[in-house]
C-alpha cells in the first residue's frame, strides 16, 4: 500500500499484489496450488470489483487454505461445508462476489451434497475445484476422483472405488457454468476464471492440479510438451473441435452419438463438431471424453447458459411482498392473526 | 333422566370454572383441526387455556388401529391455566381405538361422546374389543353419549354433489358443532375460517358449514344432553391477546429480534418434526425482509446461517435433537469464529430418531456439552408457548452483544401446545444495539471490548478485509496460531466470555416461600405442571417453592444461594436426570431427581404426589 493514500477505492487501480495477504503461503514447494493462486490474483484486479466486496470461502484440505493467502474477506470453514457457507453469504448479501476454493475430497466426498445443491439452486458463487485426485493434507489416501486400482496408504491392494467425474456431476446437478482448467496452462486458467466471474449463477471450474508429493504426474499427459497436444482439446465457443500437434485432427460424432477422432483431411463437409457452450447434450458428450485413451480430454468452457439466480428470485419475492403487503412493522407482526381485547375486570 | 316422558327433558345450564376436553380419532379424522378450531373459539370468548396435541409420527396410519390414534387435549377456564389438564372431563372418541387409547386419560365419571358409527365390527376388532363397549357394561361409571355422528352428517349433506368419502370427512365438523353447543361457544369464528379455508371449493365449504351447524343444532334440538356448560371468561390482565403455539411465538420472536436490531434476518433450516412450523411461519415473512433458506440438510442449514452471520445478518437455525447432533461441528465453528448465531432445538424423544412427535427434555447435555473441544455456548430454555417469544429475543441480544452462538431449547410440548398470549407493546421491547467495525486504523479481528466480545466486521467494509476460520486464532490479530500458550489462553478466554454473561442476565426468581422444606427446580416446558403443583401444595400448607431456570449455561449468579435455603431440592425432568447432574456438579449439593421419559409431559398430580412422597420421607 505504497500508492497515493488519498486515492479512493474507485480511482486506485488494483494489482495482483493488492490481493495477496501478508501470510506466508505454506503449500509444498512445487505444488500446483501456487499457480491457481497466482492466476486468481492476476484476474481479480481486472474485474473491477472493489476488494472489500470479495469473499473467499473454503472448507478443509490443502486447497482450502486459499482464503488465508487472499487479501479479501475470507472464511476457512469446516470440511465439506464451504459451498453451504458461501450460499448463506450470497443469499444474505447478493452484491458480494463470493468464491469457493475446494478440493476433490472437500467438494466431492464430504461436501458432495452441498456441491450438488449449490449448483441446482444457481446461487451466484464461483467454485474452483482443485482436483489432484488424492488426499494431500491427510498424507496420501485415495480420493473420490482417484482412478480405480490406485495404490495408496489406505488402498495397499489398489482402490476398488470407481471415481466420480466432477464435470458430469455438475452437469447432472443443473449447473449453468461448467469449465475445466489445468495448473500448468495459466492463460487458459485465467480465461476460465474470468469467464466464471462474469457468469451470473453458480460457476464451476475443475482445475487439474498436480500434487507433486502424493500423486505426482497425475496429469502429465496433459502437461508434458511432447505429448500434450495429442491429449488436450481446447474448447472454443463457435469453433470446430480441432487438436493435435499440427492441429490436423478433429472430433466428429458417429451415428451412435459417440465422439471419434478424424484426421481433418478425411473429414467431410460439416463433419467436425462445432463447440456450442449452450448445448447441454454436447457438454455431456464432451465430459464423457475425459481420460478416454482414444480421445483427447477437453479443457475450457463446456457449458454456459443464463438462468435466473436464486438470490435474484429471492429479492424479487421480497420486493413483491413489500410492494403488495407493505413493509412489515413490529406492530403488524405481533397483531397478525386473530386478536381480542381484554379490558379491566 | 328419571322420568320417561315424550317431551324432551329441560336443559339446565351449569357454570364450571375449568374444563378439559380431549378429542380423539384416527389420524385421518381431522382431530388436530377440530381441536385447533375449538381452541381458537375458546380463546376468542376469553377463557385462559392450554393445549396438548398428541399425534402419531405416521401421517395417515392405518385406519382404526391403536397406533393411528390422534388426540388433542385442551383445558380452558375462567381462571389462569398452566397445563392442558391431567385428566379430561370430556372425551370425544370417533372410533373404538380412540376410546381404548384415551380412556385412561378420562376422569372417573367423565363424559364420553362416541361416534357410534365408528364402532363397527372391523374397528372393534382392530382395537381389540371383543364386544362393543358402547353396548356392554364396560363403560359403567362414565356418562356415555353414543351418537351416530357419521350417519347424521351424511343425512345432513345428502343433497350435496359430493362423493360419500368427501361427505364422511365432514363428520369432525359435526362433532365440533356439538361441542360448541355443549360449551356455549359461538359458531362464527369457525364458520369464518371455513369460508376462507375452502374459498376455492364451494361445495366443501358448504358441506363443512352445514355439518358444523348440524352438530350444534343436534345438541340444541334433541336435548340428548340434559346439562349444558358455561365457562366464564378468565380474568386475564387487560391487553390485546392472540393465541400462539410455541413454534409461532418462536417465529414471531425471531422476526422481532431482527426488527429490534435493525439487522436483516436469515434462517438456514432443514425440515424436521417438531420444529418445521418455525420454518413454515418464517417463510411467510418476506415483507419483513426476512430470508428463509431451506437447506439440503441440517449441516447446510447451520453453515448457511454462519455464512449469513459473517455477512452481517442476524442468523438463526432451527431443528430438533437428531438435527442438532448433526450441527454440532458447525456450532463449534461458530464458537471459534465468534459470530452471533441463535440455534433453536425443539426437543423430541430420543435417542436417534426416537419419538419424533413426542416431547422430551433429554438434549440438555447435548446443548451444553455436545461439541468437540472446549466449546462453551450460552444455553437458554423457554418455559411456555408465549415465553418462546421473549426467550429468543434475549438469545438474539446476547448473541450479538457477546458475538457468540446461543442455544435455545424448546420442546414438542410447548412448540405444538398453545395458549392465549398477551401481545407486548412494540415500544416496550428493548432495542438490540449493533455496532459493526468500520475503522481500518484500529481494527483487529480478535481484539476485545469490555464484554470480551470481538468486533463484527462485515464484507463490504473497505480496509477491514480479514480471514477467519476454524483453526485456532491468535489473540488480537486473529491469525492462525498453533502456539500452545495462546491455545490455552484462548480456551480460557472463550469460556470467560460466556461465563461473564452471568452479569447480564436476571437473577433467578423463586415462586413461593423464600426458604423451606422443598424447592422444586425445573427448566423448559415442564413449567406449567410444576407451577400448578406448587400452587396446590402451598394451598395445602406445604412448605414448597418453585424455581424454573431459563439460563442453563451460565446459571444465574444467585442460584447457589437459593438452593442453600431449602432442605430438599427436587428436580423433575423429562429425561434421566440431566439438570440434576449439572446442579450436583456445579454446587456439590445433594438433589433428588424425579424423572419421566415416556414422551409425555408431567401431570400436576404426578408432581404433587412426588413432592408429598419426598416430604413424607419415603
Amino acid at each position: 500500500m505504497t500508492e497515493n493514500k488519498t486515492a479512493t477505492a474507485e480511482t486506485k487501480k488494483l494489482t495482483a499484489k493488492d490481493f495477496a495477504s501478508d501470510q506466508d503461503v505454506r503449500w509444498c514447494p512445487g505444488c500446483g496450488d501456487y499457480s491457481i493462486l497466482a492466476q486468481v490474483q492476476r484476474v481479480l484486479p481486472t474485474l473491477g470489483i472493489p476488494r472489500e466486496n470479495v469473499v473467499f470461502v473454503a472448507g478443509i484440505g490443502c486447497s482450502s487454505r486459499f482464503p488465508y493467502y487472499m487479501n479479501t474477506y475470507g472464511f476457512h470453514g469446516i470440511h465439506g461445508r464451504a459451498t453451504a457457507i458461501a450460499s448463506g453469504i450470497k443469499v444474505a448479501r447478493p452484491e458480494l462476489s463470493v468464491w469457493v476454493a475446494t478440493g476433490d475430497g472437500d467438494c466431492l466426498s464430504i461436501g458432495g451434497n452441498h456441491f450438488v445443491h449449490l449448483l441446482r439452486r444457481n446461487i451466484d458463487v464461483n467454485i474452483i475445484l482443485f482436483n489432484n485426485r488424492i488426499y494431500g493434507l491427510t498424507k496420501g489416501q485415495y480420493s473420490p476422483t482417484s482412478e480405480k486400482g490406485k495404490i495408496t496408504r489406505s488402498s495397499p491392494y489398489g482402490s476398488i472405488d470407481n471415481p466420480v467425474d466432477p464435470i458430469q456431476l455438475a452437469l447432472g446437478s443443473s449447473g449453468t457454468f461448467i469449465a475445466r482448467g489445468i495448473d500448468r496452462d495459466p492463460k487458459e486458467l485465467q480465461y476460465v476464471i474470468e469467464r466464471a466471474s462474469e457468469h451470473k449463477g453458480t460457476s464451476f471450474i475443475e482445475v487439474y492440479q498436480n500434487c507433486n508429493v502424493f500423486n505426482d504426474g497425475a496429469y502429465s499427459q496433459y502437461t508434458d510438451k511432447e505429448v500434450k497436444a495429442e491429449h488436450v482439446l481446447i474448447l472454443e465457443h463457435g469453433k470446430p473441435l480441432i487438436f493435435g500437434k499440427n492441429r490436423d485432427k478433429g472430433i466428429r460424432l458417429n451415428r451412435f452419438f459417440r465422439p471419434e477422432v478424424v484426421p481433418l483431411d478425411e473429414a467431410g463437409e460439416g463433419d467436425i463438431v462445432v463447440h456450442d457452450e449452450k448445448n447441454k447434450h454436447l457438454a455431456l458428450v464432451l465430459a464423457e471424453m475425459t481420460d478416454d485413451p482414444s480421445l483427447p480430454t477437453p479443457f475450457g468452457v463446456f457449458y454456459a447458459v443464463d438462468k435466473p439466480t436464486y438470490e435474484e428470485e429471492y429479492v424479487k419475492q421480497i420486493e413483491h411482498a413489500i410492494e403488495t403487503e407493505g413493509r412489515g412493522t413490529l406492530k403488524d407482526l405481533l397483531e397478525s392473526g386473530n386478536t381480542w381485547d381484554i379490558t379491566e375486570n | 333422566m328419571e322420568t320417561n316422558t315424550d317431551t324432551p327433558p329441560e336443559v339446565t345450564e351449569k357454570t364450571l370454572e375449568e374444563v378439559t376436553v380431549r378429542f380423539a380419532g384416527d389420524s385421518g379424522d381431522g382431530m388436530q383441526l377440530t381441536g385447533s378450531q375449538f381452541t381458537k373459539t375458546t380463546a376468542l370468548v376469553g377463557n385462559d387455556l392450554e393445549t396438548f396435541p398428541d399425534y402419531p409420527a405416521e401421517i395417515r396410519a392405518p385406519a382404526g388401529t391403536l397406533f393411528g390414534v390422534s388426540g388433542f387435549q385442551i383445558s380452558f377456564a375462567s381462571h389462569d391455566v398452566y397445563t392442558p389438564g391431567d385428566r379430561a372431563d370430556v372425551l370425544v372418541a370417533m372410533n373404538p381405538a380412540a376410546l381404548k387409547v384415551n380412556l385412561n386419560m378420562l376422569r372417573p365419571g367423565g363424559i364420553i361422546i362416541a361416534n357410534s358409527d365408528g364402532f363397527d365390527a372391523k374397528n372393534l376388532r382392530l382395537a381389540g374389543y371383543e364386544t362393543n363397549p358402547l353396548e356392554d357394561d364396560s363403560l359403567k361409571g362414565y356418562e356415555v353419549y353414543s351418537i351416530p355422528i357419521t350417519k347424521l352428517t351424511t343425512t345432513a349433506l345428502e343433497k350435496l354433489p359430493l362423493s360419500m368419502k368427501e361427505i364422511v370427512r365432514s363428520k369432525n365438523f359435526f362433532a365440533l358443532g356439538l361441542m360448541y353447543w355443549l360449551f356455549n361457544r359461538p359458531l362464527e369464528p369457525s364458520l369464518e375460517w371455513i369460508e376462507k379455508k375452502f374459498a376455492k371449493n364451494p361445495e366443501l365449504k358448504k358441506a363443512n358449514s352445514i355439518a358444523l351447524k348440524a352438530g350444534y343444532n343436534y345438541g340444541d334440538i334433541t336435548h340428548i344432553f340434559t346439562t349444558r356448560y358455561r365457562v366464564e371468561p378468565a380474568k386475564l390482565p387487560a391487553g390485546k391477546y392472540r393465541n400462539v403455539t410455541g413454534n409461532e411465538a418462536m417465529a414471531l420472536g425471531i422476526v422481532a429480534s431482527c426488527e429490534l436490531s435493525g439487522l436483516p434476518g436469515f434462517l438456514g433450516s432443514y425440515p424436521i418434526t417438531p420444529a418445521s412450523d418455525i420454518l413454515h411461519e418464517l417463510s411467510r415473512y418476506r415483507r419483513f425482509n426476512f430470508r428463509t433458506f431451506q437447506a439440503e440438510d441440517e449441516i447446510a442449514g447451520i453453515s448457511s446461517a454462519i455464512g449469513a452471520s459473517f455477512a452481517g445478518s442476524l442468523a438463526f437455525t432451527t431443528s430438533s435433537g437428531p438435527g442438532i447432533a448433526l450441527k454440532q461441528e458447525a456450532i463449534g465453528l461458530a464458537v471459534m469464529v465468534e459470530l452471533p448465531l441463535v440455534i433453536i432445538n425443539v426437543q423430541r424423544g430420543g435417542p436417534s430418531t426416537g419419538l419424533p412427535t413426542k416431547t422430551e427434555q433429554a438434549d440438555l447435555f447435548q446443548a451444553i456439552l455436545g461439541r468437540n473441544g472446549e466449546a462453551p455456548v450460552v444455553v437458554m430454555a423457554a418455559k411456555t408457548p408465549g415465553d418462546c417469544f421473549h426467550t429468543v429475543i434475549d438469545a438474539s441480544r446476547i448473541a450479538v452483544k457477546y458475538m457468540t452462538p446461543v442455544i435455545v431449547l424448546s420442546d414438542g410440548y410447548i412448540a405444538n401446545g398453545s395458549e392465549p398470549w398477551m401481545i407486548p407493546d412494540p415500544e416496550s421491547l428493548q432495542k438490540i444495539p449493533v455496532e459493526f467495525a468500520k475503522n481500518p486504523e484500529t481494527y483487529k479481528p480478535y481484539s476485545r471490548n469490555k464484554f470480551n466480545a470481538r468486533p463484527w466486521a462485515i464484507p463490504g467494509t473497505p480496509g477491514l478485509e480479514h480471514r477467519i476460520g476454524g483453526l485456532e486464532k491468535k489473540h488480537i490479530t486473529g491469525n492462525v496460531s498453533y502456539d500452545p500458550v495462546n491455545h490455552e489462553f484462548m480456551c480460557r478466554l472463550r469460556r470467560e466470555k460466556i461465563e461473564g454473561i452471568v452479569d447480564d442476565i436476571p437473577d433467578q426468581e423463586v415462586y413461593g416461600p423464600e426458604s423451606g422444606d422443598l424447592l422444586i427446580v425445573g427448566w423448559g416446558g415442564t413449567y406449567g405442571a410444576l407451577r400448578q403443583a406448587t400452587e396446590y401444595l402451598i394451598e395445602e400448607g406445604k412448605s414448597v417453592a418453585h424455581a424454573h431456570i431459563k439460563y442453563l449455561y451460565p446459571f444465574p449468579r444467585n442460584l447457589r444461594e437459593i438452593l442453600s435455603r431449602y432442605k430438599t431440592i427436587l428436580v423433575p425432568e423429562l429425561n434421566l436426570g440431566q439438570l440434576s447432574v449439572l446442579l450436583k456438579a456445579h454446587y456439590l449439593i445433594p438433589v433428588e431427581s424425579y424423572n419421566k421419559i415416556q414422551g409425555l409431559p408431567f401431570t400436576t398430580t404426578e408432581i404433587r404426589e412426588k413432592v408429598n412422597e419426598v416430604l413424607a420421607g419415603k
